[in-house]
């Protein structure tokens, strides 16, 4: 089963959309134009400080708020491996399966993580956090279908006939 | 066993007799909204996915509203993208500054009872009003729609608001919604199809319906529903068919819980900053210093949000050094406004009216805010730096407790 | 020796019998404005770089908002923050929705006889009503805040005789592209453009802010109509009273005399990006633009309106373009919704916006993007002015604009 580690950043409770990406942000022309502004309502450092294969763990209603699918891309172009919280909001679950940004319920760690820790994660499995594992759920079949096509992108690709 | 509306919505679409919350079925979708800001993501997805052809552009609705006018330079690139977009697809819906686009997607009659519709934006939950299952997806679905004219859906349980009696007066719809809002909490209904229902809701207009249905996604619910009757048939200028005269909740449908309300239980409220489910009785704040009123979007800017603020408004004058801002949400609001003198009486007052659209609401232009400064808005979402710095602070209200604000300059009932 | 009435503003306003031109003079200024493109780096001055700074007569101050109206950035946000803030506390008028600042100037402040400044170039608008005002920095305006004075470089008049009455469909603005692009964009420099002769007196007090409002563009100090009983009434209307009225002396020392002839007067656009560009609109006709822009200090008010809706009623603006109407003021925004205007212009499909500067100052809603084209009321087409740098702006009369817009190229009204 697929295993990683990664360092914690701790957000709260219904991180919202506007706070992941923020309008004024939003015609700009690529995801990599914006992510630099991703979480800056709340945290304006946060999006320098990110490295690639971290993690954020946070509460509940992760996501809400707007359909911007620049959310996830954001999200995902920061280089976060996945976001683990108590619950996503549903269009930004769905955003995220799209994109092949990983998303993972857990109803405890946030209460128990503190920035800056370490996480391994395995997936459809469970989360290990000091010596202690929280499990998690898997993913629904066609979900997986989704992700398991590369993103839905690709999926539908390979419906053309573009990708085998 | 009985169905609830979304079930039944649902079950229609797929050529079924009833269909099952948890069940995932493919709906085939009766119409689309796209938006300008998401323009030329969907345009990249849909090349990117290797379709050339629109499934049926007539079901196609692209709306510029977010954008409009444009106060950015690159924002022009949207209506680029966009118009080459409609002209290479053949699409005829095109609205370029008439509105926002939820306004318009019901105003125009592309939405109606019993419809699948799918929109790039989260309110787009608002078709519920007239009876419609509609929601908000991302623009990677959107492409996949276009080119498919299909998409996949779980079918949500259902929670039920009942609400019986008669609003007190200077009450609105936005004041129930608000409530119920911060009942539920900001994921109360998170997957979940809220249905309202009882006395209350039926004596309703369809604008004043279209305020809940709009802000249903502020609780998390993947979509909101009406019963269809008599008033959706006559705003939708349209006689019912049997299949739309079934779509109210069963006596026996299956829900996941039933909330009951007495109308007369309810008062002016607010969302403090910055979350939409932190409601507040307006009388608890009154006092509060402001600094400007935002009165439109698609929750709170139609003729009768207008009209309750201009009731409010006539004869009196802004409080000085404070801004009141009014965008109506479609042209066709605002020039009924203007022919029936609430234009008058809001400019009179001191109001800027701006052309419809997104407006603040959107946080891109119509008057942005700085830091330590608070608005009263009647829009859906006082998020963290939505309408400026994340210093602003942002309390959501009805258009008609924003209309005394204004006058008061502080926060105070109507 | 005579004076003309721009010496005889700046000799009252000094104190002194006799003003020549070439002279400096220490001035009571009697009014000052300034608008949300500067005021936020005046109080910034003033609270930075004066010691125990106080301001002379906040009587005499006027604040507006009108650039960025309603705010379109926390930047502007910001800025209006400060302009805001420093009115509240220094009694100052301030003025925020009301409309473009030298229109609500003029509805409301200016006097026959005044020397105004304003943090604005085209503060020389006032002439209009027989005023001399004139733009400056914002430094200029904060020495004036705080001191109630300045002092004034006195300059040479030149006179334009105007004769004869412009024919039906043209307009002011036609006539007065057609000086600049004679005498050139800097055929006037430091000059005042003084406008007489019996072709001034068929032009109302509107018609005389479109030529007046523009003389910048030819270089001028500022350009002034007497205050005859046009300008009279326009003031009675409004419940002021003159300062002073002055008119030029018979031996009164100009630079140089130009006539015009009104009734010769066609319609003429000025072409990217000179405003001096000027030529015959049929020369320009068929050029496709992407937006229409009518509003403006300079072309903003119900004349302006009305002939544009009279173009545009019962036909629909062209699919491709975006025709932005936007009155100049609150006073013209209400008189054109009792006229049934606006109704005209949502109808036709066109953007209603709000009283605000708009696109002729280029950094708000309204913004043209790459390589597009704009013709517009607006007062310049310098490059990149309304948007993009790679951007064209076409400036013609109200009529030119809300045709073009129908038309979706640019074109006159007679040929639609």
């Amino acid at each position: 089963m697929e295993q990683f580690t990664g360092r914690v950043w701790v957000l709260g409770n219904d991180i919202d959309t506007d706070i992941i990406i923020p309008t004024e942000y939003l015609a700009l022309k690529t995801i990599e134009d914006m992510k630099q502004y991703g979480f800056s309502p709340l945290r304006p450092e946060l999006a320098g400080q990110i490295r690639p294969g971290d993690v954020i763990v946070a509460g509940k209603n992760f996501g809400c708020g707007s359909s911007r699918e620049q959310a996830p891309e954001v999200v995902k172009a920061l280089g976060i491996r996945c976001v683990i919280a108590k619950s996503f909001a549903r269009i930004f679950f769905r955003n995220a399966i799209n994109n092949g940004l990983l998303l993972i319920e857990q109803p405890d760690l946030y209460d128990h993580v503190k920035e800056g820790d370490t996480i391994t994660v395995t997936v459809n499995e469970h989360v290990e956090h000091q010596g202690k594992t929280y499990p998690i759920a898997s993913l629904p079949d066609n979900l997986v279908e989704i992700i398991e096509a590369g993103g839905l992108v690709k999926a539908m690709r390979h419906r053309n006939g573009l990708e085998a | 066993m009985g169905q609830t509306v979304i079930e039944k919505i649902i079950a229609h679409n797929v050529g079924r007799t009833s269909v099952k919350p948890g069940e995932i079925v493919t709906a085939k979708v009766d119409r689309v909204m796209l938006d300008d800001i998401m323009m030329p993501f969907i345009v990249g997805k849909f090349q990117e996915m290797g379709f050339d052809k629109v499934w049926d552009p007539d079901k196609v609705v692209m709306i510029y509203d977010h954008l409009v006018p444009a106060s950015q330079q690159d924002d022009v690139r949207h209506y680029k993208v966009g118009d080459a977009f409609a002209k290479e697809q053949g699409l005829k819906h095109v609205h370029r500054s008439d509105g926002i686009c939820h306004q318009l997607m019901t105003e125009a009659g592309y939405v109606k009872p019993g419809d699948v519709v799918f929109g790039t934006d989260s309110h787009t939950t608002t078709y519920g009003c007239v009876g419609a299952f509609s929601t908000g997806i991302g623009y990677t679905e959107m492409a996949a729609i276009l080119g498919t004219g299909e998409l996949w859906v779980k079918v949500p349980e259902t929670i039920r608001v009942e609400i019986e009696g008669e609003l007190p007066a200077g009450v609105m719809s936005k004041d129930v919604i608000l409530r119920l809002i911060g009942d539920l909490g900001a994921d109360g209904a998170t997957y979940r199809a809220l249905e309202f229902a009882g006395s209350t809701v039926e004596h309703m207009t369809v604008a004043s319906r279209m305020t809940m249905t709009n802000m249903a996604i502020e609780a998390g619910a993947k979509c909101a529903v009406f019963a269809t009757d008599e008033k959706t048939a006559e705003y939708c200028g349209i006689r019912l068919s049997d299949f739309q005269k079934s779509l109210g909740g069963d006596a026996d449908a299956v829900y996941e819980k039933v909330l009951r309300y007495r109308a007369e239980d309810f008062v002016p409220v607010m969302a403090c900053p910055s979350q939409v489910d932190r409601i507040r009785n307006v009388s608890e704040l009154e006092g509060t210093p402001i600094d400007q009123v935002f009165i439109g979007s698609c929750t709170n800017g139609r003729l009768e949000d207008l009209a309750a603020a201009a009731e409010v408004l006539k004869g009196k004058k802004v409080s000085p050094f404070i801004r009141l801002i009014v965008t109506p949400a479609s042209r066709l609001v605002y020039e009924q406004a203007d022919r029936q003198g609430i234009l008058r009486t809001l400019v009179e007052a001191g109001a800027i009216v701006t052309h419809p659209g997104c407006g603040l609401c959107c946080g891109r232009a119509g008057g942005i805010l700085s830091d330590y400064e608070r608005v009263v808005a009647t829009n859906n979402r006082n998020f963290l730096g939505r309408m400026g710095t994340s210093k602003v602070e942002i309390y959501l209200a009805s258009p008609r407790t924003a209309a005394a604000c204004a006058v008061a300059g502080k926060i105070t009932m109507a | 020796m005579g004076m003309t009435i721009a010496e005889k503003i700046i000799a009252r306003a000094a104190g002194v019998s006799e003003v020549k031109a070439g002279n400096i003079y220490t001035v009571n200024l009697d009014r000052m404005m300034s608008n949300d493109g500067t005021t936020h780096l005046t109080v910034d001055m003033y609270y930075n770089k004066l010691k125990n700074p106080r301001i002379a007569d906040a009587k005499k101050m006027v604040f507006i908002v009108d650039h960025n109206m309603p705010s379109d950035s926390p930047k502007t946000a910001a800025s209006q923050k400060k302009m805001r803030d420093f009115a509240r506390e220094h009694g100052i008028d301030f003025w925020e929705g009301e409309g473009v600042c030298h229109q609500v100037m003029m509805e409301h402040y200016v006097c026959p006889g005044e020397l105004i400044f304003g943090a604005d170039s085209h503060t020389c608008t006032y002439g209009a009503l027989g005023a001399f005002g004139t733009g400056v920095g914002c430094t200029d305006l904060l020495y004036g805040m705080v001191t109630g004075t300045s002092w004034v470089l006195a300059p040479e008049t030149v006179r334009f005789n105007l004769v004869g009455k412009l024919p039906e469909g043209v307009y002011p603005r036609d006539l007065m592209l057609t000086i600049i692009g004679e005498i050139g964009a800097n055929g006037v420099n430091y000059q005042v453009m003084e406008f007489a002769g019996p072709g001034a007196k068929t032009l109302s007090v509107n018609d005389r802010m479109v030529l007046c409002n523009l003389s910048v563009e030819a270089g001028a100090k500022t350009a002034i109509f007497e205050a005859d009983e046009i300008a009279l009434e326009y003031l009675k209307e409004r419940g002021r009273e003159p300062k002073a009225v002055f008119s030029s002396d018979p031996d009164a020392v100009y630079a140089r005399e130009y006539t015009f002839d009104l009734s010769a007067i066609r319609p003429v656009v000025a072409k990217p990006d000179f405003v001096d560009a000027v030529v015959p609109a049929a020369e320009v006709c068929g050029v496709r633009i992407d937006e229409a822009f009518l509003g403006s200090c300079n072309n903003g008010r119900i004349d302006d309106l009305r002939v544009g809706a009279a173009i545009v009623k019962g036909r629909r603006v062209s699919e491709h373009v975006r025709f932005l109407v936007v009155p100049a003021s609150r006073e013209v925004y209400l008189q054109a919704l009792d006229e049934g205007l606006l109704q005209i212009f949502m109808e036709s499909g066109a953007i209603v916006m709000n009283p605000n500067c708009s696109v002729c100052w280029g950094s708000c809603q309204g913004v043209i993007g790459e390589n597009e084209v704009l013709i517009s009321t607006g007062t310049r087409n310098f490059k990149g002015r309304a948007g993009h740098p790679s951007s064209k702006v076409y400036l013609g009369s109200a009529a030119t604009v809300a045709a073009s817009a129908i038309r979706g190229e640019i074109c006159t009204a007679d040929m639609l």
